[in-house]
């Protein structure tokens, strides 16, 4: 069992967004940054398919060479092997990052190395595109899933779910294939400090693909408008029962 | 022309698919030409009577029986197929998952770029688009290339709204060529069984805990004041990242979106990513040690102060209350 982890590097957003002086990114002088947390899951799934299964884990990302950061991030929890698509730290559409990563697959199978299940998250945290993982899926003609919180081997085959609104729905797909997943599909591990050290010391190939003008592109950026706004304090502590009850009221909850 | 693809339950769109027919029949106005459908799975023509409210002229109905089961390679191959046929100017879909989904394989069928979650469109050279980032905490003008614009709408980027003449919808039918190849993914519905829970999504009430809930045993008070008020519990992804409560709970960017008359959140900060999942609700109650905590400032409500010590004193005045006794006048 051979696994492929696509990941993407995103900045660690909490309180409120601020967008640097020409709005084409958000500024991220005060942040950390982070997998986006649908391919954390991702990393973990690949993780425990070949604790379960054995064979082998890689983990993939197009981003500047700080991204080399995640790559490490998935190594410490048990990915064995890291490739860094090189960016020139422009913004990648999601033509140009899907080519770009279709292509690298397709050396690695050039170079021996093919993948039974290539895993992605459902859309990047950041931009959001929602088509990644189906256009890598289409261009090397494997089957796809997305959206998936819940994958079950056995057989060369993948048992897949995921939620709708009024429950689940299922589906089996022959390996090798594609899955997009979905945060909830289990809960990561936290690394351990013999893993970071490890990681630390592993080699990161790197591949520096052509950027292309995928037909999508970005112009600026900008936060959506606030509607003014005021908040009414009830009370401190235990002060504020009635207060409250009276709010559930005249809401017409009690 | 603008051809819009719509999801429907035996031919009745769904709310989504109402709102992309609003817009791509407001696009359509405004490019100077017509609007089209097209509908996939059983009883798609059904839904001709509730299109001719939305200014659609054609509904293309792709005629095979394989289609019944979702399978989202076969469908996007039917409207793949149509596009080349009818070479509309601009296909749009709802950025479901199934209609993201398809959409996406349509694109890569056609070669063309796609912009996912747009909320405003504006037609000609270039043709721009707002779409969201971020769960819709950042929004992105681009530039959308290829000589067909692909596009989903987000959810509630406007109201659905029909238009008060009606038109004269035509039924084609066409039988697209599918390949067995395209039916290598079909979704299946599971039946689940009924816990009788109320829905995080549906939910009147949530009671929503995070970090300074404490502890998982923390969440006893919210479980009691949600029961009482006949809601449900969600939390902060802090909280499912440490295994407080279920993923399923979790309210978010990366969880559910919620959309109650009352959200009570309960040692939650207020990170975007949080607020992405509860902006539409339709009152917002924070809880919080912090009153400079942003869930405060975009909160209708505060009580500054310890949760377990604020819940425990409204749950017991909403006990005495249920119980018919006067509430307590604030002190
Ligand atoms: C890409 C991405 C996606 C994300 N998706 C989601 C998502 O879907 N949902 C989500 O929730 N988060 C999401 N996050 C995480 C988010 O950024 C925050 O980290 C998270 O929401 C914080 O959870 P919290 O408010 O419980 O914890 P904290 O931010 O630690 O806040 C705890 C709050 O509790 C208050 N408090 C502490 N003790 C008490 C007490 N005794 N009584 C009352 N109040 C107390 C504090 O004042 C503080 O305001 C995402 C992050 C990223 C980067």
């Amino acid at each position: 069992m051979n696994v492929l982890v696509c990941v993407k590097r995103v900045p660690a957003t909490a309180g409120q967004i601020t967008l640097t002086a020409d709005a084409q990114d958000i500024d991220t002088r005060y942040l950390g940054f982070t997998i986006s947390p649908h391919e954390e899951c991702a990393v973990e799934e690949a993780v425990r398919m070949i604790e379960a299964h054995g064979g082998s884990t890689t983990v993939l990302t197009l981003g500047p060479e700080a991204a080399t950061d995640q790559l490490r991030d998935a190594m410490a929890l048990g990915i064995e092997r890291a490739i860094l698509l090189q960016s020139d730290g422009r913004e990648w559409d999601p033509v140009a990052t899907a080519s770009a990563i279709v292509e690298a697959i397709e050396a690695e199978g050039a170079a021996g190395r093919s993948y039974d299940l290539v895993l992605f998250g459902n859309e990047s945290a950041d931009s959001a595109g929602y088509q990644v993982g189906v256009r890598v899926a289409d261009a090397l003609d494997l089957p796809c899933a997305t959206g998936i919180k819940a994958i079950e081997l056995s057989d060369g085959r993948a048992t897949v779910r995921r939620q709708t609104e009024s429950g689940w729905e299922s589906a089996e797909l022959a390996l090798p294939a594609v899955v997009t997943v979905k945060e909830g599909l289990n809960l990561p591990r936290y690394p351990s400090l013999p893993g970071r050290l490890k990681a630390k010391k592993k080699e990161v190939e790197r591949i520096t693909p052509q950027w292309r003008d995928g037909g999508l592109e970005k112009v600026r950026l900008k936060l959506p408008v606030q509607a003014e706004h005021t908040v009414e304090i009830l009370g401190k502590n235990g002060d504020a029962g009635a207060q409250l009850v009276e709010v559930f009221q005249r809401l017409r909850l009690l | 022309m603008v051809l819009a693809f719509i999801e429907h339950v035996a031919g009745a769109p769904t709310m989504l698919s109402l709102e992309v027919l609003t817009m791509a029949n407001r696009l359509a106005g405004e490019m100077g030409t017509q609007l089209e459908a097209i509908a996939i799975g059983p009883n798609a023509a059904a839904a001709t009577g509730i299109l001719s409210s939305y200014g659609v002229s054609t509904l293309h109905v792709a005629d095979d029986g394989r289609l019944a089961d979702y399978a989202p390679a076969a469908w996007a191959h039917a409207i793949a197929e149509l596009v080349r046929e009818v070479d509309p100017d601009v296909v749009i879909g709802t950025a479901s998952d199934r209609g993201g989904e398809v959409m996406a394989h349509v694109a890569t069928r056609m070669k063309l770029p796609m912009a996912a979650n747009c909320t405003e469109i504006a037609p000609g050279d270039p043709f721009t688009v707002i779409r969201q980032r971020w769960g819709g905490s950042l929004l992105e003008e681009a530039h959308l290339k290829g000589t067909i614009k692909l596009l989903t709408l987000a959810p509630h980027a406007l109201t659905a709204a029909a238009s008060p003449s009606r038109t004269e919808v035509t039924t084609h039918a066409f039988s697209p060529a599918l390949d067995d190849k395209d039916f290598r993914v079909r979704l299946q519905p599971q039946v689940e069984v009924d816990t009788g829970k109320i829905s995080l999504a549906q939910a009147r009430v949530v009671v929503g805990g995070g970090r300074g809930v404490g502890s998982a045993e923390g969440f006893a008070a919210l479980e009691e004041l949600a029961g009482l008020l006949g809601g449900a519990v969600g939390c902060s992804r802090a909280v499912t990242s440490l295994g407080w409560r279920p993923h399923s709970d979790q309210v978010g960017q990366t969880g559910t979106r919620i959309a109650p008359d009352l959200y009570i959140a309960c040692g939650i900060s207020g990170a975007i990513q949080h607020m992405v999942g509860c902006r539409a609700a339709k009152h917002i109650l924070a809880i919080n040690t912090d009153a400079g905590a942003p869930i405060v400032a975009q909160a209708d409500y505060a009580v500054i102060g310890d949760v377990q010590k604020v819940l425990a004193a409204v749950n017991a005045e909403v006990r005495r209350v249920k119980a018919g006794e006067p509430s307590r006048s604030p002190a």
